[in-house]
């Protein structure tokens, strides 16, 4: 099931990964590699456990009370989940971008310097060098550049998730995660959304969960098709969307179900 | 009887006794009002009471009103916030944060009077504390406590939780999420919070009754472990234990005034912060 | 992570606080009791006659308190009760939200006038209304207090079941509206009886207000320690008791431990309808 082509060596392995909510598992022996400077998309049908899986890769499931894994997650050969991980560190590693855009109530710039602030990368000349970078690199720069010291809230929706993969990549990631960030953007942000993880993916090494399978087509190198908390396929995207190996899998990008 | 009719009829009675309760409570105001204000003026309010109360003014008992509050509120603030942000960022569902549920609900339903005498049995006596602003000032905030505590913890769950994940994603520790992303957000529910609680402490007659409230004293305190007047106590010895009570009762009237323009004002107040913030903080 | 940890620790210390309150003011009140139990002995409590002061016997009896209580309780729930789900169900549900707007602050207000300032209007302005309109001689009785107790008892009652009104769901009412009921038949049959458990709740949380209530009923019930069920008799509270008498006695006397007696007496009654009233509102998830 698992795709091994890859040459390069990968910078996220998930080995056997089980995940439960409660009582309620959620994961199933999730196995799955993904390589660095790739865009890997998750898809499947709502409740699947695409967006939980996601959530392992940066402990965010730890907040919700009463969960618990078992397996490893491994990110640079490290095992996050070793009672010694500092999640403070893997976090800084590992950015995340919401589904809901979630600016702070503060000014655009005081949002793209919260991480840098926290992580004491400071030095008020830096932290307006790294401010602008990653504002640049988000392709928010252009349109922000004169009202830094306004309220984020004032911008767009599509302007405030780019200020919030701005935010991610002001701490310096090697990895982002990125949880249906277009799915409440209309189709000219979600485009713009869509072109930036084009730009994005030759640095950073990109998981994207997206209940759109046409954005998954155009957006990602391989694919990882989950079912009720099973994987049931990880392909090149191509692959997958055109041989797919498992009848679940092209039942669902038929449209059969989901 | 057509349908029509009867509930048009109907929804006058209520209607007719809704606004007969709004009537009383504005005939309250207004009887205290018409004849209390005729006996404030810059004496009343700066004297020192003659003749045991019978002439003069109501400074200490003012003072020693805003003292209470004071020490009051700067023991119960932050215990009820801390509190309040156990309750909302760290509690789980176990056996310790249902006690302290438990424990803010029974706090809330405590009669005043058992304050009273749980802060004569505990800090007057117990602690030597004797008679005084300290130990009216902690029997003060055990009482307000959970008023500070129910209305922070409301405060911290209005702010959205995509703050604190936006924060933790970042590498935020949890204690620097808080910090940055959600107690500026809650600072105005805590304190709307934190002035009506004042303004309940200030209202308060029994609790002080047996732990701090002096007859007379025509002096201010020195220290926490004095004595002091009070304002409620001050209404409630000259209405029925002032010798002449009928002769001292615009001064009673004036008194009852300057309390309830205290207590109100602290609701206004609270409201005022309430709207200043919400236009200040929108998402 | 070391700061983490240690406000982590810190919460959990304030969090404690509010336990430790509670269990100090039960082992407090207990301490100050408890001697009474030994000599003279609980039995004394149980007993017709409140003479703690005497040159014969002295007598501890709380029951005539007790009536006073109960007798002041009835009065003002009786009066409350109708009047405050009358102004839930108008507020919540027939009047125009401006109008809501306007009636809200006068409850709130009502809630936050202190009640000594409320027993003060009693004594110079509803007592003597009372004394007049029934030809007493006095106006101090249990009626006036109930008076009063009503008006204080009023904004618990409106708050909380206007809340529980309010939450009950819209397709309830279009549902009932459908079918051709009129808007008053469609809250009489349907959002009240939904409600109700909200409702009862909030006259139990008002029983606990009134119950409590000490500085209003001190100043116009009169304080006569006798046990009677006549509105117009003057009567004396378990909560008066001890705000009149504590002040007073001798620290230690039996007099002293009999007001330390009421007040247990007062925290097992109000604690017990408290978490009542919480059980029925979580039951039907009406629970703030």
């Amino acid at each position: 099931m698992v795709n091994k082509k890859e040459t390069s060596k990968p910078i996220i392995q998930a080995i056997d990964v089980n995940f439960y909510y409660g009582t309620t598992q959620a994961l199933f022996e999730i196995s799955l590699d993904i390589a660095p400077q790739r865009v890997t998309a998750l898809i499947g049908p709502s409740g699947c456990g695409k967006s939980t899986f996601l959530r392992c890769l940066n402990r965010m499931n730890d907040i919700i009370p009463k969960t618990r894994l078992t397996g490893k997650v491994l990110i640079n050969d490290r095992d996050i989940y070793d009672e010694n991980e500092n999640i403070v560190e893997l976090r800084k590693q590992v950015g995340m971008v919401f589904q809901k855009s979630n600016p702070f109530p503060k000014s655009i710039f005081d949002n793209v310097a919260y991480g840098p602030r926290i992580h004491k990368l400071n030095g008020k000349n830096q932290l307006i060098e790294i401010v602008e970078k990653s504002l640049q690199r988000a392709a928010l720069w252009d349109e922000v550049k004169d009202r830094l010291n306004d309220n984020a809230m004032s911008l767009s929706g599509g302007q405030q998730q780019r200020l919030c993969i701005a935010r991610a990549l002001a701490v310096d990631p090697q990895i982002l995660l990125m949880d249906e960030p277009a799915s409440a953007l209309d189709p000219k942000s979600t485009t713009r959304i869509e072109d930036l993880i084009g730009e994005l993916r030759t640095d950073y090494t990109i998981v994207i969960v997206t209940h759109n399978m046409q954005q998954a087509a155009r957006v990602s190198d391989e694919t990882a098709f989950f079912y009720e908390g099973q994987l049931i396929e990880f392909s090149p995207t191509k692959k997958i969307f055109t041989k797919p190996k498992q009848k679940q899998t092209e039942d669902y990008i038929t449209g059969r179900f989901g | 009887m057509n349908v029509h009719l009867t509930q048009k009829i109907s929804y006058h009675l209520l209607r007719v006794i809704t606004y007969a309760i709004v009537i009383s409570v504005g005939y309250i105001l207004f009887d205290i009002i018409r004849h209390g204000l005729p006996v404030i003026s810059w004496d009343f309010l700066t004297g020192f009471p003659r003749r045991s109360g019978s002439e003069g003014g109501i400074l200490p008992a003012i003072l020693g009103t805003i003292y209470l509050t004071l020490v009051t509120i700067a023991v119960a603030l932050p215990l009820g916030v801390g509190c309040a942000i156990y309750l909302s960022e760290y509690a789980e569902q176990n056996r310790f944060s249902e006690l302290v549920r438990l424990a803010i609900i029974t706090l809330a339903g405590v009669p005043s009077i058992v304050y009273g005498l749980f802060g004569l049995g505990l800090f007057v006596i117990f602690c030597r504390f004797g008679a005084s602003i300290l130990a009216g000032s902690l029997t003060l905030a055990c009482m307000v406590l959970p008023i500070i505590i129910v209305a922070s913890e409301e405060a911290l769950r209005a702010v959205p939780r995509g703050f604190r994940e936006a924060s933790l994603a970042l590498g935020a520790t949890k204690w620097q999420t808080i910090r940055t992303n959600v107690l500026p957000y809650s600072i105005s529910g805590m304190i709307t919070g934190s002035i009506l609680a004042i303004g309940r402490a200030a209202g308060e007659t029994a609790p002080i009754l047996l732990t701090v409230a002096a007859f007379f004293l025509p002096k201010l305190p020195g220290s926490i472990f004095d004595q002091v007047m009070a304002l409620p106590y001050h209404l409630y010895i000259l209405a029925t234990q002032h010798p002449e009570t009928e002769k001292v009762l615009p001064l009673q009237y004036g008194t009852a005034l300057v309390l309830l323009l205290l207590v109100l004002g602290m609701n206004i107040g609270a409201v005022i912060v309430r709207i200043h913030f919400r236009k200040k903080y929108k998402w | 992570m070391r700061m983490d940890k240690f406000m982590r620790l810190l919460l959990i210390s304030t969090a404690s606080i509010s336990i430790l309150i509670v269990a100090l003011i039960f082992l407090f009140l207990g301490k100050e009791a408890f001697p009474f139990a030994l000599e003279p002995g609980l039995g004394k409590l149980f007993d017709s006659r409140w003479v703690p002061v005497s040159f014969q016997e002295e007598r501890y009896g709380i029951y005539p308190l007790v009536a006073g209580s109960s007798l002041v309780t009835l009065l003002a729930m009786l009066i409350s009760i109708p009047l405050s789900i009358i102004g839930a169900i108008y507020i919540s549900e027939v009047a125009q939200s401006i109008e809501r707007e306007i009636l809200k602050p006068f409850i709130e207000i009502l809630a936050s006038i202190p009640s000594v300032v409320l027993g003060f209007f009693g004594l110079v302005v509803l007592a003597p209304l009372v004394k007049n309109i029934f030809g007493l001689s006095s106006g101090l009785n249990a009626l006036t207090a109930a008076l009063l107790l009503a008006l204080m008892a009023l904004p618990t009652i409106i708050t909380i079941s206007e809340d529980a009104l309010a939450s009950v769901p819209q397709s309830f009412k279009q549902a009932s509206l459908a079918l051709g009921a009129s808007e008053l038949q469609t809250i009489f049959k349907v959002t009240v009886p939904a409600a109700l458990p909200g409702i009862i709740a909030a006259i139990m949380l008002g029983i606990g207000r009134v119950i409590g209530e000490t500085m209003a009923v001190l100043m116009v019930s009169g304080n006569s320690a006798i046990i009677s069920f006549y509105p117009l008799d003057s009567i004396r509270t378990m909560t008066a008791t001890i705000a009149a008498e504590m002040g007073e006695v001798p620290f230690g006397s039996h007099h002293y431990q009999a007001l330390f007696w009421i007040g247990i007496v007062l925290l097992f009654a109000t604690f017990v309808l408290n978490i009542l009233s919480r059980l029925v509102l979580k039951k039907y998830g009406m629970a703030q």
